[in-house]
């Protein structure tokens, strides 16, 4: 249960064409994260799967069968949204009771599923309440817990974790991935953050203005980005991006680097600059470099803590092996 | 307004406001409360300057024993409350059809929104002559159409014929009121009943009505307060007869057509405790549907 497919699905918003024909595979319990910038129609495209906005072409099949024009009460999919979208007059039980309520399950499987669902996401305490009474945290866990107790095939998740703050976030995005190792369900998870998608995602859909630019896992995406798109996006800080004669050298229109795959040293290395401003960040230590001759200045990340001063002039050496080549269209090179 | 400074400040620019509302309110108020213990008969001689004679309660309890006073209550009741349900009912049903996205929007809700511009004399004469006048009226025309016999509206029927009036007026308040409640509702609450598997009568009962409680509890709250001393519609169409003799009528027949300053004064009395009972009454249920 929970294969998606989706072949040629195409939506056009009256002229504006938001998601060109795309394909897409999405596997039994695998948890799939769609990334790109804002506006990239993720959203768009999670919708569609849902059945809340209509197909302009293509067809979508869940678990073999045709879904194009399945109602989305139908599908048997369970969405969290950005908003949460709770009904803000229900109790938290009621709002997890609704969807039983709706499919007409009987009251004893109903409280069984409920009681359940609270105890995994901690809810019990405050079951009782209004949703106005809870925390952005406790809101977003009702809303897993609305989905949950459907039982669904799938779960689509909308940037289920943008509104809480950042050390909310990191707490959720373990207690949704260790959701997904226990049920096993496949998920749909939709963030503009690559931090989420490579932390969470068994697969990664790059987006770019409805283009898939890549399908792969975290460390594929992060070892062989497909092109420049890719490359700039998946990794923080970002890969740092040459052209010009340094590239020529390379026989490669651009080369990347990623800041940790820079070594540093203060008399010796194969480029020459000037430190700009440092973040510490304890385990590690970013360092801005300018005037470095390659045409662009450089971050560079270092593991610990390391002391250096504004000005100072240091040298630095990429891993020779760990250089991205791209040509003239911003493809991979290999 | 944090500092004491600021409160005293505050107190003293609002007093000059707060004493002329309260004059406003006070002066008119305990002249009729004075009148109503008075026997105050103009065309019967009863002067001012001669000193009016005190009467006691008199005046209150002829009101209440008159033959018209409960007629009038139950009328007044009928009223309001007839409206209340259609407006209510129909205006949460044009403003689910307004939120529709739809060709030439704005003017169309403008035009909903129009009968609230028209003074309730004009609305009530343009009833009266174009659409119910037994002759020559638009249903009269209607009814022949089908071969039926036309209702003389405002002799037969002149309580649901007011109660139309009345609601043709106050339906655009309702729907505008209603409509921005609709339009505030989160419509990702509206998707995610409709992927718990909600239907759209059921996202309506379980999503939209309640989402609209507080709007609905409003318009009523705000129309009742109207609806009690509606006068204008009464005066133009039947003139307080067939029925249709409402509380402010009644009291108005009272000083003004029998010249009884008193008695009416001590009906005014009574109308202001039945406002008051049924604001009190309003407010307990609002209180309730305003704190979530
Ligand atoms: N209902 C709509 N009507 C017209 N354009 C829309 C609609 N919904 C989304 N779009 C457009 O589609 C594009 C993708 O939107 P969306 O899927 O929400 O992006 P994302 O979620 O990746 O930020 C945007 O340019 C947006 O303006
Ligand atoms: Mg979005």
């Amino acid at each position: 249960m929970g294969r998606i497919t989706l072949s040629k699905v195409t939506k056009r918003f009256g002229d504006v064409e938001v998601i060109p024909p795309l394909d897409l595979e999405i596997n039994e319990g695998e948890f799939v994260v769609f990334v790109g910038p804002s506006g990239c129609g993720k959203s768009t495209l999670l919708r569609l799967i849902a059945g809340l906005e209509d197909v302009s072409g293509g067809v979508i099949s869940i678990d073999g069968q045709d879904a194009t024009a399945t109602p989305p009460a139908k599908r048997g999919l369970a969405m969290v949204f950005q908003s949460y979208a709770l009904y803000p007059h229900m109790s938290v039980r009621k709002n997890i009771a609704f969807p039983l309520r709706m499919a007409g399950i009987d009251k004893a499987e109903q409280d069984r599923r409920i009681d359940n669902a609270a105890k995994v996401l901690n809810l019990t305490d405050y079951i009782d309440r209004r949703p106005g009474q809870l925390s952005g945290g406790q809101r977003q866990r009702v809303a897993i817990g609305r989905a949950i107790v459907r039982e669904p095939a799938a779960f689509l998740f909308d940037e289920p974790l943008s509104n809480l703050d950042a050390a909310l976030r990191v707490g959720m995005r373990l207690e949704i991935s260790e959701l997904h190792k226990r049920l096993a369900t496949t998920m749909v998870y939709v963030t503009h953050d690559q931090v989420e998608a490579m932390t969470m995602a068994d697969k990664i859909v790059v987006l770019r203005a409805g283009y898939i630019e890549q399908v792969g896992s975290p460390l594929e995406l992060y070892r062989k980005p497909k092109n420049l798109f890719v490359a700039g996006f998946i990794g923080s800080p970002k890969m740092n991006l040459i052209s010009g004669p340094e590239a020529a050298k390379h026989n490669a229109t651009t080369i990347g680097i990623r800041p940790e795959h820079i070594s540093v040293s203060a008399t010796e290395g194969m480029w020459k600059g000037r430190v700009g401003v440092s973040e510490h960040l304890g385990s590690d230590t970013f360092f801005y470099v300018h005037d470095t001759g390659l045409g662009t200045e450089m971050t560079v990340r270092l593991s610990g803590e390391v002391e250096m001063k504004s000005g100072d002039t240091v040298y630095f050496t990429p891993d020779a092996d760990k250089i991205h080549r791209f040509d003239d269209k911003g493809l991979r090179l290999e | 307004m944090a500092t004491k400074a600021s409160r005293s400040a505050a107190r003293v620019m609002m007093a000059p406001a707060v004493i002329l509302l309260l004059g406003w309110m006070l002066v008119p108020l305990t002249l009729t409360l004075f009148f109503s213990f008075k026997k105050y008969l103009p065309l019967r001689g009863d002067k001012w300057q001669n000193g009016l004679e005190w009467v006691g309660f008199e005046n209150y309890s002829r009101f209440l024993s008159s033959s018209s006073f409960w007629p009038a209550v139950t009328t007044t009741l009928i009223i309001v409350l007839g409206v209340l349900i259609i407006t209510v009912c129909l205006g949460v049903l044009l403003a689910l059809l307004l939120d529709q996205p739809m060709w030439g929007q704005g003017v169309v809700r403008i035009l909903v929104i129009a009968p609230f511009f028209v003074m309730p004399t004009v609305s009530a004469l343009v009833w009266k002559n174009m659409f119910m006048d037994p002759t020559n009226g638009l249903f009269a025309h209607l009814w022949r159409f089908f071969g039926a016999e036309p209702v003389a509206w405002l002799s037969e029927a002149s309580l649901p014929s007011i109660v139309i009036i009345v609601s043709w007026q106050w339906l655009p308040f309702a729907t505008l009121i209603l409509l921005t409640a609709i339009q505030s509702l989160d419509s990702e609450q509206l998707e995610a009943a409709e992927m718990d598997g909600a239907p759209a009568l059921k996202r309506f009962a379980y999503i939209i009505l309640p989402h609209l409680g507080r709007a609905i509890t409003i318009v009523i709250l705000i129309q009742t307060i109207f609806l009690l001393s509606i006068f204008a519609e009464i005066f133009v169409t039947t003139g307080g007869a067939f029925g249709s003799r409402t509380l402010t009528y009644l009291i108005f027949q009272r000083v003004l057509e029998s010249q009884n300053i008193g008695l009416g004064s001590a009906g005014g009395v009574y109308a202001i405790i039945l406002a008051n009972i049924v604001a009190i009454f309003l407010m307990r249920i609002v209180g309730k549907n305003l704190d979530t």
